[in-house]
C-alpha cells in the first residue's frame, strides 16, 4: 500500500491494454473563453436527466417559477430533483423527445423565460466545514447534481459511500476527440473545482486524491496544479493521451493499477471517481447555494462557424446552441450529442441540454466520414488489440450475429464498456458496438422473460391447486361422487388433469377458452385422438392480433395530435373500439361461412368494410358533438356501446341483407345525441351501456337464419336503451329495464334456436 | 436539411480491407524481385496468370452466389491469394497448374466455405498442397538459379515452356534443369534431403553447385526479400509480430538443437531460415488473419507449432519443404488454440 | 482347435466388454431431467391454451407423446427452433399462419366500461386480474402473460391486448426506426 502510494506520488501510471489514437480535434473549440448565450425562447427540462427514478412534480402548468426553484422533489430510488434554469412561466408539462439515443418521449417541463432571470432565494454556505456529513449530502442531493461526465449517476449516492474510500480520483481526462468542456472549465475555474474536491474530501476522507489529466491539456494541468498546491493530499497526474483513458475503469487502472471486479463498482476496491464538472457543480451548490441549472457544453464541428464552449442552461434546445454559434448544415447532417466515439445522433434539434450533455458535435462529411458498407470480418483481431477491456470483439461479433447468448455471456459481453475502439479500427467497418448493444438488450430481455415465465408457471400451478382444492371442498359439501373415469393409460392422466380443470371451469362459466380447449381435447379423446386441431382458432387469433396492431397504429396516430384536447383520445379509442368490434364480427362470420358459401365471403368483407366506414363516420359525428358538449366522457362510452352493439348485429346480418344494414347503421349517430344530452348521471349511463353491450352480444349469438327477427330485436334494444338513459332517475329502474331487455333477448334467442 | 442517424463511433481509422490487402501485396515486391532476378521472368508470367484466374473465378462465383462481384474483387483478398500462390509454385510450371490452383483456392477453399472470413484453411496453401500431391512432377520442377543453367533462358522461351511445355528449341523443363555437369539440379532443400538419405554429410552435400557456401544460391536472397517485406508489414501494423517471430524462433531453436546434436547431417540455423518458403511462410502465409489464431497468446503458440512442424517435416518427413503442410495442419487447430488462449478480461480474476 | 480358441477369445472379449458396459450403465447413469421437464422449461409459460391444451405443462406432455412442436404462438419461431433441437425433429413454421416474431402484449381493461362480471378473472390462468363482482377489474401488468384468454369471455368487450410499450431499457437500438426531422 505504502509502496503504491509512493509510486503514484512519483508520477507512475500503469497503461491499460489496447486503446486507440483518434485525431484530437480539440483545437477547434478550446481557444476561446466560455461564452454566455442569450436566453432562449423556451426551455425543455426533462424530469429525468440521470440514472434512477425521476422526482415528483411539484409545479403546475401556468405557474411562474424563479430561477433555481425546484420543479420536482426527490422521492425514493435515487431520484434527483430538477430546477428552473431561469425565471419564467411553465407553458406546459408534456412528453417530449428525450436526450437519449432512442429519443423516446420523456415527461418534460416547458418553461417560457420572462427575460428577468430572477433568482429564487439562495442559501450559500461560507464555512462548509461546519456542516455535518448529512447536511452536506442533502445540499448535494437537493441541488440536483448527477454525474456530468456522461453517465449521470446521482452524486449524492456516490458521495455517501458506505465503503471506505482510499483513492478519490478526479476524472479530468476528457479523452474523447472534439470535447473541451472540462478542459476550459479547469482553465477558468480551477479554484472552484479544487474547492469541490475538498468538499468531497471532507465527505469521504480518502488517503489520496488523484486528478488525472491527459497530457494534451497543458494549460489545464498548470491551472489545476496551481490551484491545488496548498493541499498535499491532491496530486495532479498527467496521463498519456490515448482513448479511452477517460473511461472510469480504465482511469482507475491507469492511476492505481487496480481493476474494478466484473459486475462491481469502484467503491468495492476503495476507489471513487468524479468528473471535474460535477465537482464544480458541488462547489456552486455549497458555496453559492446554486442548484445545477447550467453546464459547459462544447459546440463544435466543421459546420459550426464559431466552435467553442458555452454556458448552456439545462433545457436549452440544441437548436439554440447551434444558431448562436453559427451553423450551416450539410446534406445528411449528423448532430451528435456527446463525442464522436460514444455520442449519439439526434433525430431532432429540438431536444434540450441535460445534465450529461458535454458536447454538441455537428461534423461535416470530410472530418467524420459516413460509415461505409459493412464487409466480411477477416479475423484480423485489430479490434482485440484495441480493446481496453481485453475482450475478443471479433468473437463477440460472430456470436452476436448468430444470437448465441450463452456464448456471449461466456465471452464477457457485459464487460464491454461500448467505447467504440474496436469499431474504430475495424478495416471491414463492422458496426461492432451496435451489435453488442442490441445483444445486451436482448440478453437482458431474455433473462427478464425467463424470470417472468418462471413466475407465471408458479402462479399457474398455484391456481390449479387452488381450483382443485375448491372443487374438493364443493364436492364434500354436496356429497357428490367424484366424476371422471380413470384409466391406466398414460394418456388418460393428461385427460384427467383436463377433466379436473374443466369441472371447476364448468362451475364458473363454460366460456373460457381453456374450457373450450379441454372440451376439444375430450372430444378428440373420445374419437381416439389426443392432438387438438387448433388451426381455426389460431387463424382467428392471428386476425385478432392484427387488430391489436391496427389499434396501436391508430393510437399512435391519435397521440400525434398532441395539441388536441384529451377528449380526442377518447374519441379515437371509441372509434377504434367500434371498428374492432366490427372487424371481429366480420372475421368470425367469414371464417364460419367459408366452407358453406365461399361467395358470401366477399359480400361479408365488403359489408364489413362498409360497416366499418359507417362506424367511423358515426364516431366522427359523435365526436363533433362531443366537442360541443364535452362535459361527460361517459356519453361517449354509451354511444360507443350502442354503436358497437349495432355494428355487431349489422355485421352478422350483412351477408343476407346488405341494404338493410345501411339504415341500421345510420342510427348510432342519431341515438348518441339524445343519450349524450340526457345522461346526467355517470352510473346510469354506464349501466345502460353495459346492458346494451350485453344485449348486443346476446343478440349476436343468435342464429343467422332469422335476419328479419333480429332486426326487430335490434330496434327494440336501441329503443329500450334510450328511455333507460332518458328517464331512469334511480338505479332500480335501470336494473328493471335491463332485466326486461335481457329476458327479451333470451326469449328471442330461444325462439331462434327452436326454429333452427 | 434532414438529420441523419448513425450508431457510434462516428469516426473511423480509415483502414480498409482493400488497403490492408494491397499493403500485403506491396510487401511481396522485394521477394518477388529477388525471384525475378534469380529464377527468371517465369514468375511474372505466373503472377499475371494467377491474377487473371482469381479475378475471373471470384467474379463468376460471386455472381452465382448472387452477390456483388465488384465488391468482392474490390476487397483485394482474391488478388492476394493469387499473388501468394504464384510466388509459391515453380516459375516454369505449366500454365494449367496455376490456373487449377487459383480456381481451387477461390472456389473450393474460400467461397464454398462461405467466402472471405469464413474459410477454415489458407486458400493459397490449400491450393498449393492440392497441386503438390496431384502433380508432384510439375510442382517440384524448380529451376536452379539462372546463372547455373547450362543455357540461359529468355523471356520468350519461358513463355513457351509455360504454355507449350517446351522452349522453341525443344527443351523441356527437365532438360533445362540439367546443369553444366549433366546432373539434374534440385532445390537446395531437396538436394540436402536426397544427399543425407544417400549417406552423405552436410558438408559433402554443400559442394553441390546449387549452394553458395551455406545457403542455396538465389534462395537466400529471395528469403531476404520476403523478410524485408515482412518487417515492413509489422511496421505498418498490418500484421502482428507474434506469428512470424514465434515461427522463426521455433525453427531456429529446433535446427540449432539439431545442429548441435548431429552436426554432420544438419545444415544449420541459417540454412533453415533462408531456404524454401520459410520467410514467405512466416510473414505472408502463416499470418493470413482469416485462418490463423486470433489471440496474441494463441498466435505465439500457432507460430511456434508451425515452426516445429516445418522443422520436423523437413528433417524427418517425406517432403523437402513443409510450410504449406504445417500451416494447413495448424489451421485445423486454430479454434482449439483460440478457445484456450482467451485473454483475461478486465475485472475478471481479481479479488472482490 | 483353432476355431475353438478363436471362439473362446471372442466370447471372453464379448463377456468382458459386456460387463464393462453393464457396469458403466449402472455406475454412470445420467439423472437427466425427464423430457417433459425440459420441454416445459422451453415453453414460454404464458399458459394461454393457444396450443389447444390447458396450459404449458400439458402441451409439454403432449409433445413428449409425439404432438407437433409448432403450436405455441407466444413462443414464436425461437421456441419452435429450441424444441426442434431438443426433440431432434425438423423445425416447422408456426401452425395457423402466426407471425414468426410474436408481438408481446398485455391485457388492458378499459375500466369505465367494465361491468364487474368476473368472467375474465376466472379465465386468467395466472391470476393476473384482480377485482370483485360488480366492482371494476384491473390487470396486474407485471403478471400478465399476454395470453388473450380473458378477451373472449368479456361480455362487453372491454379488454384490449395492447402491445408492450418500449422503454429506454427495452429499446433495441433501432436507429432507423426513429423518425428524423428537418433542421428547422
Amino acid at each position: 500500500m505504502e509502496k503504491l502510494i509512493q509510486q503514484i506520488k512519483q508520477g507512475k501510471v500503469w497503461p491499460f491494454p489496447g486503446g486507440i489514437h483518434p485525431p484530437g480535434q480539440k483545437a477547434q473549440s478550446n481557444t476561446q473563453a466560455i461564452k454566455r448565450l442569450p436566453l432562449p425562447e423556451k426551455l425543455v427540462v426533462p424530469l429525468k436527466q440521470h440514472i434512477g427514478a425521476n422526482g415528483q412534480l411539484i409545479v403546475d402548468k401556468g405557474q411562474s417559477v424563479l430561477k433555481g426553484q425546484a420543479l420536482t422533489k426527490p422521492v425514493a430510488n435515487w431520484s434527483v430533483p430538477v430546477h428552473a434554469p431561469t425565471s419564467g412561466v411553465i407553458a406546459d408539462i408534456c412528453q417530449m423527445p428525450s436526450a437519449h439515443p432512442s429519443a423516446l418521449p420523456e415527461l418534460s417541463i416547458i418553461i417560457t423565460p420572462d427575460g428577468h432571470d430572477t433568482w429564487c432565494e439562495l442559501s450559500p454556505v461560507t464555512e462548509p466545514t461546519t456542516l455535518s456529513h448529512e447536511q452536506l449530502i442533502d445540499i448535494i442531493h437537493n441541488s440536483g447534481i448527477a454525474g456530468m461526465g456522461g453517465a449521470g449517476f446521482p452524486t449524492y449516492i456516490k458521495a455517501d459511500s458506505r465503503k471506505p474510500i482510499e483513492f478519490f480520483i478526479v476524472n479530468a481526462v476528457e479523452c474523447e476527440p472534439y470535447i473541451t468542456a472540462d478542459d476550459v472549465l479547469m482553465r477558468e475555474h480551477a479554484e472552484q473545482i479544487v474547492k469541490g474536491i475538498e468538499l468531497m474530501q471532507q465527505l469521504l476522507s480518502p488517503t489520496l486524491t488523484i486528478i488525472g489529466i491527459e497530457d494534451n491539456k497543458p494549460q489545464a494541468i498548470a491551472a489545476m496544479k496551481q490551484a491545488s498546491q496548498h493541499n498535499d493530499k491532491i496530486i495532479v497526474q498527467t496521463v498519456p493521451t490515448v482513448y479511452p483513458s477517460g473511461g472510469e475503469k480504465q482511469l482507475i487502472q491507469l492511476l492505481t493499477d487496480k481493476e474494478v471486479p466484473s459486475g462491481g463498482i469502484p467503491a468495492d476496491i476503495g476507489v471513487l471517481v468524479q468528473n471535474v464538472g460535477t465537482l464544480f457543480a458541488i462547489e456552486q451548490a455549497v458555496y453559492q447555494g446554486k442548484p445545477l441549472i447550467e453546464r459547459v457544453v462544447t459546440v463544435t464541428g466543421n459546420t459550426i462557424h464559431n466552435a467553442g464552449n458555452v454556458w448552456a442552461l439545462l433545457g436549452t434546445e440544441i437548436k439554440h446552441l447551434l444558431d448562436c454559434q453559427g451553423f450551416s448544415p450539410v446534406p445528411q447532417q449528423r448532430v451528435v450529442m456527446g463525442g464522436p466515439m460514444m455520442g449519439f445522433t439526434l433525430p431532432t434539434v429540438r431536444i434540450g441540454v441535460v445534465k450529461t450533455t458535454n458536447c454538441i458535435l455537428a461534423p461535416d462529411h470530410s472530418e467524420l466520414a459516413e460509415p461505409g458498407p459493412e464487409q466480411a470480418c477477416i479475423r484480423c483481431s485489430a479490434c482485440a488489440d484495441a480493446c481496453p477491456a481485453s475482450l475478443l470483439p471479433q468473437q463477440l461479433q460472430w456470436f452476436a450475429k448468430s444470437k448465441e447468448y450463452d456464448k456471449l455471456k461466456e465471452y464477457n459481453l457485459f464487460d464491454c464498456i461500448e467505447c467504440g475502439a474496436c469499431a474504430y479500427v475495424c478495416p471491414s467497418e463492422i458496426p461492432l458496438v451496435q451489435y453488442y448493444r442490441v445483444a445486451k438488450v436482448e440478453i437482458k430481455e431474455q433473462q427478464a422473460e425467463q424470470v417472468k415465465a418462471e413466475r407465471a408457471k408458479e402462479r399457474f400451478e398455484l391456481r390449479k391447486e387452488r381450483l382443485e382444492r375448491e372443487q374438493e371442498a364443493r364436492q364434500n359439501r354436496h356429497k357428490r361422487k367424484p366424476a371422471a373415469a380413470k384409466s391406466a393409460d398414460e394418456k388418460q392422466k393428461v385427460a384427467d388433469a383436463l377433466a379436473r380443470v374443466k369441472k371447476s371451469d364448468d362451475k364458473a362459466d363454460n366460456k373460457s377458452a381453456v374450457a373450450a380447449a379441454i372440451a376439444r381435447a375430450k372430444a378428440k379423446k373420445q374419437t381416439g385422438e389426443l392432438e387438438p386441431d387448433n388451426t381455426a382458432v389460431a387463424q382467428e387469433r392471428a386476425a385478432r392480433k392484427e387488430q391489436a396492431r391496427a389499434y396501436k397504429a391508430q393510437k399512435a396516430e391519435s397521440n400525434e395530435n398532441t395539441n388536441d384536447t384529451p377528449a380526442d383520445d377518447k374519441k379515437a379509442a371509441v372509434a377504434a373500439a367500434i371498428a374492432r368490434a366490427k372487424a371481429k364480427k366480420a372475421t368470425k362470420t367469414e371464417s364460419t361461412e367459408t366452407t358453406d358459401a365461399p361467395v358470401d365471403d366477399k359480400k361479408a368483407a365488403v359489408a364489413a368494410a362498409i360497416a366499418r366506414a359507417k362506424a367511423k363516420k358515426a364516431a366522427q359525428n359523435e365526436s363533433n358533438e362531443n366537442t360541443d358538449a364535452p362535459a361527460d366522457d361517459k356519453k361517449a362510452a354509451v354511444a360507443a356501446a350502442i354503436a358497437r352493439a349495432k355494428a355487431k348485429k349489422a355485421a352478422k346480418e350483412n351477408e343476407s341483407q346488405p341494404t338493410d344494414e345501411v339504415t341500421t347503421e345510420s342510427e348510432p349517430s342519431q341515438e348518441s345525441e339524445p343519450a349524450a344530452h340526457n345522461a346526467e348521471d355517470k352510473k346510469k349511463a354506464a349501466v345502460a351501456a353495459a346492458i346494451a353491450r350485453a344485449k348486443a352480444k346476446k343478440a349476436a349469438k343468435e342464429n343467422d337464419s332469422q335476419p328479419t327477427d333480429e332486426v326487430t330485436t335490434e330496434s327494440e334494444l336501441s329503443q329500450e336503451s334510450e328511455p333507460v338513459s332518458r328517464n331512469a332517475e334511480d338505479k332500480k329502474k335501470a336494473a328493471v329495464a335491463a332485466a326486461i331487455a335481457r329476458a327479451k333477448a333470451k326469449k328471442r334467442q330461444q325462439e331462434g334456436s327452436d326454429q333452427s | 436539411m434532414k438529420l441523419t442517424m448513425a450508431s457510434s463511433p462516428h469516426n473511423h481509422s480509415h483502414k480498409s480491407l482493400n488497403k490492408l490487402m494491397l499493403t500485403v501485396i506491396l510487401a511481396c515486391v522485394p521477394g518477388f524481385i529477388a525471384q525475378l532476378i534469380f529464377f527468371g521472368t517465369g514468375v511474372l508470367i505466373q503472377l499475371l496468370l494467377a491474377l487473371l484466374t482469381v479475378s475471373v473465378a471470384e467474379a463468376v462465383i460471386m455472381r452465382m452466389r448472387k452477390r456483388s462481384a465488384i465488391a468482392a474483387l474490390n476487397d483485394g483478398s482474391a488478388w492476394l491469394t493469387g499473388v501468394l500462390l504464384a510466388l509459391s509454385i515453380p516459375p516454369l510450371a505449366p500454365w494449367w497448374i496455376i490456373v487449377i490452383g487459383s480456381v481451387f483456392a477461390i472456389v473450393i477453399v474460400k467461397q464454398l466455405y462461405g467466402g472471405l472470413g469464413f474459410n477454415l484453411f489458407n486458400p493459397a496453401m490449400a491450393a498449393y498442397v492440392l497441386l503438390l500431391v496431384s502433380f508432384p512432377v510439375q510442382m517440384t520442377a524448380w529451376l536452379p538459379a539462372t546463372d547455373l543453367l547450362a543455357q540461359p533462358i529468355t523471356f520468350s522461351q519461358q513463355l513457351s515452356v509455360i504454355f507449350n511445355g517446351y522452349t522453341s528449341a525443344g527443351f523441356s523443363v527437365d532438360q533445362l534443369r540439367v546443369g553444366f555437369d549433366g546432373m539434374t539440379m534440385a532445390t537446395p532443400l531437396d538436394t540436402v534431403k536426397t544427399d543425407i538419405a544417400h549417406g552423405l554429410t552436410i558438408s559433402e552435400s554443400m559442394q553441390s553447385p546449387v549452394f553458395n557456401q551455406w545457403l542455396g544460391k538465389g534462395w537466400g536472397w529471395v528469403n531476404l526479400g520476403f523478410l524485408i517485406g515482412g518487417i515492413y508489414l509489422i511496421k505498418s501494423k498490418v500484421i502482428n509480430w507474434h506469428i512470424p517471430v514465434s515461427f522463426i524462433a521455433m525453427l531456429a531453436i529446433c535446427s540449432g538443437i539439431g545442429y548441435i546434436a548431429t552436426p554432420g547431417t544438419e545444415p544449420g540455423v541459417a540454412f533453415h531460415l533462408f531456404s524454401g518458403a520459410t520467410m514467405l511462410g512466416a510473414f505472408f502465409i502463416a499470418t493470413d488473419p482469416v485462418s490463423a489464431a486470433t489471440t496474441n497468446r494463441g498466435r505465439l503458440i500457432y507460430g511456434a507449432l508451425i515452426g516445429l512442424l516445418v522443422y520436423l517435416i523437413r528433417t524427418f518427413g517425406g517432403f523437402p519443404d513443409a510450410v504449406a503442410f504445417s500451416v494447413l495442419l495448424l489451421n485445423m487447430a486454430v479454434p482449439l488454440i483460440d478457445y484456450y488462449t482467451q485473454p483475461r478480461t478486465y475485472g475478471h480474476g481479481v479479488k472482490k | 482347435m483353432t476355431l475353438f480358441y478363436a471362439l473362446l477369445a471372442l466370447g471372453s472379449l464379448a463377456l468382458i466388454f459386456g460387463l464393462i458396459l453393464g457396469f458403466a450403465a449402472v455406475r454412470f447413469r445420467v439423472q437427466g431431467s425427464p423430457i417433459v421437464e425440459q420441454i416445459d422449461t422451453i415453453l414460454p409459460q404464458t399458459q394461454c391454451g393457444q396450443c389447444g391444451y390447458p396450459g404449458c405443462r400439458p402441451y409439454a406432455e403432449a409433445i413428449a407423446n409425439g404432438d407437433e412442436i409448432n403450436k405455441c404462438p407466444p413462443g414464436g419461431e425461437a421456441t419452435v427452433k429450441k424444441l426442434a433441437d431438443l426433440m431432434g425433429v425438423e423445425a416447422k413454421p408456426l401452425a395457423g399462419g402466426e407471425q414468426a416474431e410474436p408481438v408481446k402484449t398485455v391485457a388492458y381493461i378499459r375500466e369505465d366500461e367494465c361491468i364487474g362480471c368476473t368472467k375474465c378473472i376466472q379465465a386468467c390462468p395466472v391470476d393476473a386480474i384482480v377485482g370483485a363482482t360488480r366492482q371494476m377489474h384491473t390487470v396486474l401488468i407485471d403478471e400478465c402473460t399476454g395470453c388473450d384468454l380473458c378477451v373472449e369471455p368479456c361480455p362487453v368487450d372491454c379488454i384490449d391486448m395492447l402491445p408492450v410499450e418500449t422503454t429506454k431499457q427495452t429499446w433495441k437500438w433501432q436507429l432507423d426506426a426513429i423518425p428524423v426531422t428537418q433542421i428547422d
